[in-house]
């Protein structure tokens, strides 16, 4: 029995992903994205291939591992490059279809031909009446008012009919008013009317109606709405855009705009260097205080160097969204302990929010004090592999403490940091987290037209551009990411090399 | 080392001592101070490090409980602290189970079977790791709500979807069980390959009992960085109570609504736990850290 559910439970699950997946594809199809499910049903052929086939066999183990990289890795990479080229934003969030489909679902009511009416119970469905301006009356036959699009024909009463029941009370009326509201009734005069408030019906048109050459004419006033594909917008015949817009493509005109536009270029610039100034005296600072006392940690004479090392670790320890917000209220300008001892002391009482120095110097301590232990462990490794003999040496040489560390333990360490140092740089290089936590880029640049601010670096400003005040402007923030992402393919590029001739010397 | 001291080493030993201690000090003042403020009534500064009169009102909040204002008024917490730590270890939990699951066996694949360009994919993946993800959030917002549109409880605002983006980072892990697997002998496996065993067999019921010390650290490290991770969840979750606690404490210091006290007893009640399991991760993380740098 459980041999046999051992072998059975595998074929199974692959059914049940398959039939799971078949659904999702039909799903797909239906709501219109043919090339979706297509490549959907395709990567399920590949998924029974590989559970089933023998020559598969070794890939059934990387499968899994693959896919995910696939879809969360890389993936999003290739869908920011090329959303880069678009003008997907908060003003075109639509496809072109369905944006057309925006306007073709438009509907207005029209003046003068309404007719009240009432409802009228019949058994456990409902009948309803309606009566024209000229006197004259319609009826509907029995209807079941479930909340789902109902169309049906009213005619006038004939003799002979039985009369209808007491009309409903209000109350009744409006429980059964989200029912009413998708009831479409055509008269015998052509006319379909439904319903528009709580006592009349009135003929409802389609607002647009789509022309031949793909304009949308209004058919109230008789307007026409041409796509622009360029802009990304229909816009009637003065020229003015119509919301919703649509997405489209606009080619290179981001990155045009990144080198030529002033109002984006010139905060960008700025943003640049104030990015590179704070990776690279992040990276100094941390390691200047990791390697003096990762040299302290190596110290044999030093009694307790147990306990420092745990308790210099803990800045690392503690979660850095927590650390990070421990110092934004630290450093508060009004009531942060911070400047509360420094008043006490100096007097003095620094804005550390709204001066751009003071931000940028801020920035900096919070980083170091969150990156020495890292560079202290790193330090320890390296200087504990250094062979006891050369400073046996020396020693009998005369030489003191100061000497060792920067004839000695300094150039000999140097070589394997170099790739570390590196890393260390380009990840602080996209330090988003301690931006967005502690400064959220500001203070900002004064009269500039997207909001940009001293202490963002690129990817803090990229993300504003893309999800917080500067307009939801997707397009223009993957465009932006796309040129960090290559200014880290370079950097990775050097410290691959770097590190390729460290390990290729004899150490 | 047999080296003579002379009179200045003792000193230089104290002078250390000092440094040391001084230097440690002020690294770990934010956390006192952090402490105190806890206990301190009101939620703005009252001009005292020390406080003079100790309230439990923020413990209480951020434990959910409410408590009698000074005007007699009952204060209800303002923010789900607890829900936020639940929804972070459960997210950071889940994720990093399904990562475990993905890179182990995927890490078997490479350390002991053939297929074409096994190097090439070794390295591509090493290297997409380099990429931080919050230069593709864009992307992945946007594959995310297209997900949703068929899926809502993999979509935008779901910790499905959550999960689901963070399963993406595994290439690391990958590595570091291959590099484990690879001082494993191969004969032992191959013993059992004569005895009759599928390589599915070998691999779950020889390799993996032996690798349970490297799983285990793969699964910490794996559960510490979903815990701390703020750009993909900051845009993939949205509503209040679906926030992970990365993502929410950020709302305590809003300037038109500076919850200081509340803060300092949310930030310690939440971090002393991940602090403690970073703690003990701490001999692996340091062995994982350098053996991954050196390698470049």
């Amino acid at each position: 029995m459980g041999r046999l559910l051992s072998k059975a439970a595998p074929v199974m699950l692959l059914s049940l992903v398959v039939l799971a997946g078949l659904y999702l594809s039909l799903q797909v199809y239906l709501s219109g994205q043919s090339l979706a499910a297509v490549s959907l049903v395709a990567f399920l052929g590949l998924t029974i291939y590989v559970y089933t086939a023998t020559r598969a066999y070794n890939y059934r183990y990387l499968f899994p591992g693959l896919v995910a990289v696939l879809l969360f890795v890389i993936l999003p990479i290739a869908i920011n490059f090329s959303i880069g080229f678009t003008n997907y934003s908060s003003k075109h969030l639509l496809s072109f279809s369905q944006a057309t489909k925006y306007f073709l679902d438009q509907t207005y009511t029209e003046d003068g031909h309404t007719l009240a009416f009432t409802l009228h119970p019949d058994g456990a469905a409902y009948r309803i009446r309606l009566e024209a301006e000229d006197g004259s009356i319609f009826q509907t036959p029995p209807l079941a008012l479930h909340a789902t699009k109902v169309n049906v024909n009213a005619q006038p009463p004939v003799a002979g009919d039985a009369p209808l029941a007491a009309a409903v009370d209000t109350r009744t009326l409006i429980q059964n008013l989200k029912a009413l509201k998708l009831v479409a009734i055509h008269l015998p005069n052509g006319m379909t009317v439904s319903a528009a408030g709580l006592r009349e019906f009135a003929p409802v048109r389609k607002q647009y109606v789509k022309a031949a050459d793909g304009s949308l004419v209004d058919q109230q006033d008789g307007a026409v709405l041409r796509p622009d594909m360029t802009e990304g917008f229909y816009k009637n015949a003065a020229g003015e855009a119509m919301q919703p817009g649509f997405t489209t493509g606009v080619g290179f005109a981001h990155y045009v705009r990144i080198v030529s536009d002033r109002a984006l270029s010139e905060p960008l610039a700025q943003i640049f260097i104030w990015t590179v100034v704070f990776a690279g005296l992040s990276v100094v600072f941390a390691f200047s205080i990791g390697v003096i006392l990762a040299v302290l940690m190596n110290w044999e004479a030093l009694a307790g160097r147990g306990l420092y090392r745990v308790l210099l670790f803990i800045p690392y320890a503690v979660p850095g969204f927590i650390s990070i917000l421990v110092f934004k209220g630290l450093f508060n300008e009004n009531s942060g302990e911070i400047n509360l001892l420094l008043g006490h002391l100096f007097s003095i009482n620094p804005n550390w929010f709204t001066d751009p120095f003071l931000a940028k110097t801020m920035l900096l301590i919070v980083n170091t004090w969150l990156g020495f232990p890292y560079m202290m462990l790193l330090c320890m490794g390296l200087i504990k592999a250094i062979p006891a003999d050369l400073y046996e040496a020396s020693a009998i040489a005369g030489a003191g403490p100061l000497t060792n560390f920067f004839k000695i333990t300094l150039p000999l360490i140097a070589k394997p940091m170099t790739p570390l140092l590196i890393s260390a740089f380009a990840f602080n290089f996209n330090n988003f987290v301690i931006v967005a936590l502690l400064t959220g880029g500001r203070p900002d640049f004064l009269g500039t037209k997207i909001p940009a601010g001293t202490t963002d670096v690129l990817v803090s400003y990229t993300y504003r551009i893309a999800f917080e005040d500067s307009g939801q402007d997707f397009g223009l923030a993957s465009a932006l990411s796309t040129v960090i992402f290559l200014m880290v393919v370079l950097l990775s590029l050097v410290n691959m090399r770097i590190s390729k001739t460290h390990t290729s010397e004899p150490a | 080392m047999a080296v003579v001291l002379d009179k200045s080493h003792r000193w230089r030993v104290v002078a250390a001592h000092i440094g040391l201690i001084s230097f440690i000090g002020l690294t770990l003042a934010p956390f006192l101070m952090l402490l105190s403020i806890s206990f301190r009534p009101g939620n703005f500064a009252t001009g005292e490090l020390i406080p003079s009169s100790i309230s439990l009102d923020h413990w209480k909040l951020s434990l959910g409980m409410s408590y009698q204002g000074a005007d007699g008024q009952l204060i209800e917490p303002d923010f789900p602290v607890l829900g936020w730590l639940w929804n972070s270890i459960k997210v950071a939990g889940l994720s990093a189970l399904i990562a475990l699951l993905l890179s182990t066996t995927c890490a078997y694949a490479f350390a002991r079977m053939k297929f074409v360009f096994k190097q090439q994919w070794m390295t591509s993946l090493l290297l997409l790791q380099m990429f931080p993800s919050v230069l593709v959030l864009v992307g992945i917002y946007a594959i995310f709500d297209r997900i949703g549109a068929y899926v809502p409880s993999l979509g935008i605002n779901s910790h499905g979807g959550l999960i689901l983006a963070y399963t993406g980072g595994i290439a690391l892990h990958i590595w570091t069980i291959k590099g484990y697997f690879e001082t494993i002998p191969v004969e032992i496996e191959e013993a059992a390959r004569v005895d009759g065993a599928s390589p599915f067999q070998a691999f779950r019921h020889v390799l993996l009992p032996m690798s349970l010390p490297i799983l285990m650290v793969v699964f910490i490290l794996a559960f510490i960085s979903g815990i701390n991770e703020y750009p993909i969840a900051s845009i993939l979750v949205q509503s209040q109570d679906q926030l992970t606690l990365a993502v929410g404490s950020k709302q305590f210091l809003y300037p038109q609504h500076y919850r200081w006290g509340d803060f300092a007893a949310a930030a310690i009640l939440s971090g002393l736990p991940i602090t403690f399991v970073f703690l003990i991760a701490q001999r692996w993380m340091i062995s994982g850290l350098t053996a991954g740098g050196l390698k470049g």
